[in-house]
């Protein structure tokens, strides 16, 4: 319905779609992505359920910054990805929608992706000095801690203060 | 002058004896519960298991007023500062229970953001294997720290007190030197003990 709806109003600001069992994915194009937002709250999906993203690692572009919506007349739910490259940052929703204040901070903790206009870009999770992303592909289990594994000595990670990026 | 009978009245005996008997029977908790551990604990405080048969009733929850610390589940990167803390905090002479797999070597999560047993930052008298373990376990761990309470000297515990005091000045002069978090400065304490092939900070 909603997806229909975007082609109308917004051409060309769908990259990709798929369904399976009403679960409903459009892959948006970054530089529209706050055009599409407007539009899909005018038709309803009011309240984001959550902000999370995958690192495709090799990929280019290498993250996929994942949004699920739910309308709340309808009980429709929208999953939104944009799909982003390293250091790129993602325009944020907390002026929009509250929900998002935590969520896109713990995505920056967790994939060191910025979002630019959050009133309080601080890290969620881990400390604020903490070295690296750790839901990163990139990033050892272990966080450079050889007492993660069985013979001490062996950590994935050659120096946990290299993890800065 | 009169011949003082004592005969029963007095009796002799060493003084760490009768200290040590009266320490392992008045145990003061501060329950450090951080995980589903703490509810077994909850389990072993309440009526059935009753765990104040032992002496050991009086929960606090301030560490200045206890010398039984029970940690009780996962401790993360981001506690163990906390918990360093905590333990410095407590009156001596201060006893810490390890309680279940995660707080005595990290258990099933073996990752960058758990603290892979809490005797790398803090003095452990007790494990407590488990997962969680029952109130029996608990009961039975308590009862060996009773066990080992008897046999100490009074100055036994004087060492490694020291010596956790002493990690914890270089803690803070590690933190002021580099100008990073108390997480961060004990996340690398950790890190490079490991790679030094210590098993501990303090």
């Amino acid at each position: 319905m909603v997806i229909e709806h975007i082609d109308e109003q917004l051409p060309g600001a769908i990259l990709d779609r798929h369904a399976f069992r009403g679960d409903q994915t459009i892959v948006v194009d970054r530089e529209r992505f706050l055009e599409v937002v407007d539009f899909i709250f005018r038709d309803g999906f009011q309240q984001l359920i959550d902000v999370t993203a995958v690192d495709g690692h090799q990929r280019d572009p290498r993250f996929d910054v994942v949004y699920h919506w739910l309308n709340l007349a309808s009980q429709e739910r929208l999953r939104v990805k944009v799909r982003i490259a390293e250091r790129v940052a993602m325009p944020s929703l907390v002026s929009r929608f509250k929900s998002a204040d935590w969520a896109e901070r713990e995505v920056y903790d967790m994939f060191g992706i910025p979002f630019e206009g959050h009133p309080d870009p601080r890290r969620l999770l881990m400390w604020e000095d903490f070295p690296g992303f750790p839901l990163r592909k990139d990033f050892p289990l272990d966080g450079g801690d050889r007492f993660c594994n069985e013979e001490i000595g062996a950590s994935y990670a050659p120096d946990a203060r290299s993890l800065n990026v | 002058m009169p011949a003082i009978n004592l005969d029963d009245s007095v009796m002799t005996t060493r003084l760490d004896a009768v200290v040590n008997w009266a320490r392992k029977n008045s145990l003061w908790p501060l329950p450090f519960g951080t995980a589903c551990c703490a509810i077994e604990f909850m389990s072993m405080m309440a009526s059935r298991y009753d765990f104040s048969r032992f002496g050991a009733e009086a929960l606090r929850f301030s560490p200045r007023q206890s010398d039984m610390l029970l940690v009780l589940g996962t401790i993360t990167n981001k506690q163990a500062p906390i918990l360093r803390q905590v333990y410095a905090q407590m009156a001596e002479p201060k006893w810490v229970v390890s309680v279940g797999v995660c707080a005595s070597s990290g258990g099933m999560y073996r990752t960058y953001s758990t603290l892979q047993g809490i005797d790398r930052v803090v003095p452990v008298d007790v494990y407590v294997p488990g997962c969680p373990p029952r109130p029996e376990s608990m009961i039975y761990g308590v009862m060996k720290l009773q066990e080992k309470i008897t046999r100490e000297s009074l100055g036994a515990r004087r060492e490694h007190i020291e010596k956790f005091y002493e990690s914890m000045a270089r803690q803070d002069a590690l933190q002021q030197a580099k100008g990073l978090s108390n997480y961060q400065v004990v996340r690398e304490m950790v890190l490079a003990a490991g790679e030094q092939g210590a098993q501990q900070i303090w």
